[in-house]
């Protein structure tokens, strides 16, 4: 007899995937699932996704889920979340729906210590819309509005919105990963689930920030793209733990 | 029941909070601060009620698009600048078929404008207001106690219909104190329908999706089709209006909110002088009510349409009518509050030009 060691998690949706080869959407979905498997939480989960690449995360997770407008992911789940405090609430967006249009949102709702996961994929790129500059593109990266690489007087400097997020008096645990490597798709993991657990908890605002590699939009191979990932993005946005105040909340 | 002496805007609230509301976000503009104040405090004293004064306009209506998905009654007001910043979240609460109470508190404009009172905002309102060809039963209460039932009607006709609700005031409704009754509250829990389509977990079913993104667009024209259902089915049964000494008039004054109040003070001091002259009220500007408008220009020749603004519904009034009437047009932009003197003086020149006195 055969033991299965690897299977579909039940939170997630027996779909073909619309993503480009080797995006990270994927690999953060499963994630996403796994845990909620683990949690044993499918059953009261409900999840807002983003405008952009993964507005149709829907087709993938299989958890009750509710659009929203472009950046306002937070603004929903909030609604949702204090209507029903005993669900398990969380967003999943991009740099530019969190850190662009949705800023305010992200910043407002790590005050007031709103128990939301937020899964915050950082690609450093629109990637929907075909490349534009995000606010998260690094200084001297070419995309399709940055022509020359972008400039800090004129396109301004990468936002670092997970250390803003830090400042927030309401925001409990906050972690930067990326899902370029085996080792580094098991930390993100562990990390999606901290954020989780310290919603269940009812301690406050949670958020993972996962770099990820979007190679099309970049104009790099799958490979060379985790390499820009592991090598260039980390620069400006240094991986591990940026806040964890989940004993001070206890 | 219960009587009670207050202004317009804690009216709205209280209503709300009988008809069922649980969930209110709003962000602070005057003239109708002191709605989200009320809602604060009122909320603050029950188990099951959420308040959050929130960071802009654009987090208070999703936030209500959340609540909504979530399955309870949900509210946010403001006034016209703040109104127009919701649109977004309007269009997306129309298009994933979301019941939800929305209070504008008109106040002059365009842009910043001022704080007083006007009715600017009716295109706005009964054009949709945000992208994407879709309606919003708008509600235009003239008094403290039809704020009331107004209030309370709107919670009922969003969940029946689910569809976004406008409760259209301005700040002369807001801020006015006038005696009203309340009806006993309803305990929502207890009496409200079951939402069968809620985003509660997917607990013994299969997961469920509220969205409005519909790439194909032949599946998107079938959505458009079956909000135009929804739409002329709302057109058909929900128009509202009040008649006012028509039986024998000659000229109807057409009004509503604020001026239709000023006009019928202009129409009783006419009558005094022996003008036969009556008021058209409509009281919900969409659906406009149309029929009942063509059918008194059958016998009603003339009318003289009074708003505070430039003329807006008076286009909907000269649709209704076609070439049955005269449609004549008064309006004070910007804030200015006519009297009924003023009107009255309207309605004596419109009698001696069609010499029908």
């Amino acid at each position: 007899m055969a033991k299965q060691v690897f299977k579909r998690p039940e939170a997630l949706k027996e779909n073909t995937t619309h993503y480009c080869p080797g995006c990270g959407h994927g690999i953060i979905h499963r994630l996403i699932a796994e845990v909620i498997d683990e949690l044993g939480i499918r059953d009261k989960t409900v999840g807002v996704p983003p405008a952009g690449c993964a507005v149709l995360a829907y087709n993938y997770i299989d958890v009750d889920m509710g659009e929203a407008p472009h950046g306002r992911a937070i603004a929903v789940a909030t609604g949702i979340k204090r209507t029903r405090p005993d669900l398990v609430v969380f967003t999943y967006q991009g740099d530019g729906d969190i850190a662009a249009i949705g800023t305010a949102e992200a910043i407002h709702a790590a005050s007031r210590g709103e128990r939301l996961s937020v899964i915050f994929v950082n690609n450093g790129v629109y990637g929907m819309t075909g490349g534009q500059m995000a606010p998260t593109t690094l200084l001297g990266q070419t995309t399709t509005t940055t022509p020359g690489g972008r400039l800090p007087l004129r396109d301004g400097f990468p936002l670092d919105l997970s250390q803003m997020l830090a400042v927030a008096g309401g925001s409990v645990y906050i972690e930067r990963t990326t899902v370029t490597s085996p080792k580094n798709i098991i930390r993100t993991k562990k990390a999606i689930k901290k954020a989780f657990q310290v919603q269940m908890d009812g301690l406050g605002f949670a958020l993972v920030e996962i770099l990820s590699q979007c190679p099309i939009n970049w104009k790099l191979s799958p490979v060379a793209a985790c390499r820009w990932v592991e090598e260039e993005v980390v620069k400006s946005y240094p991986l591990g733990v940026i806040k964890d105040a989940r004993e001070k909340s206890n | 029941m219960d009587r009670r002496l207050m202004c317009g805007s804690h009216v709205i609230g209280e209503a709300a909070t009988r008809a069922g509301c649980r969930f209110y976000a709003g962000y602070p503009i005057t003239p109708q601060n002191e709605l989200p104040e009320y809602m604060s405090k009122r909320f603050a004293k029950m188990d099951d009620a959420i308040f959050i004064q929130a960071e802009s306009e654009l987090a208070a209506i999703n936030m209500v698009m959340g609540a909504s998905m979530a399955g309870v009654r949900a509210m946010t007001s403001s006034s016209s600048p703040g109104i127009s910043l919701k649109q977004e979240g309007i269009s997306y609460i129309a298009g994933m078929e979301l019941p939800a109470v929305i209070v504008n508190i008109m106040r002059g404009g365009p842009g910043l404008g001022n704080i007083a009172p006007s009715q600017q905002d009716y295109f706005q309102a009964t054009r949709g207001g945000g992208h994407g060809g879709y309606r919003t039963i708008v509600l235009a209460p003239c008094s403290g106690q039809e704020m009331v039932t107004l209030t309370m009607k709107a919670f009922d006709l969003a969940d029946a219909y689910r569809t976004p609700v406008l409760v259209l005031g301005d700040g002369l409704m807001g801020q006015m104190m006038e005696p009203v009754t309340f009806p006993d509250p309803i305990d929502p829990a207890a009496t409200l329908p079951q939402k069968d389509w809620v985003l509660d977990g997917a607990g013994g079913r299969d997961s469920r999706l509220i969205a409005s993104l519909i790439l194909d667009p032949i599946d998107m024209e079938q959505h458009n089709w079956k909000l135009a259902g929804k739409y002329k089915a709302i057109c058909e049964s929900e128009t509202r209006h009040e008649s006012y000494l028509l039986d024998d008039a000659v000229l109807a004054v057409v009004a509503f909110g604020t001026a239709a109040r000023i006009a019928k003070g202009a129409v009783n001091r006419v009558r005094k002088a022996g003008l036969k002259v009556g008021l058209f009220r409509p009281i919900s500007l969409w659906p406009f009510p149309e029929k009942e408008l063509k059918a008194l220009s059958s016998t009603i020749k003339h009318l003289l349409v009074f708003e505070m603004n430039l003329g807006q519904m008076v286009e909907d009034v000269k649709i209704s009518v076609g070439e049955q009437a005269t449609v004549d047009f008064h309006g004070r932009p910007g804030g200015i509050i006519s009297t009924p003197h003023e009107i009255a003086g309207e309605i004596t020149k419109l009698i001696y030009r069609y010499d029908t006195g």
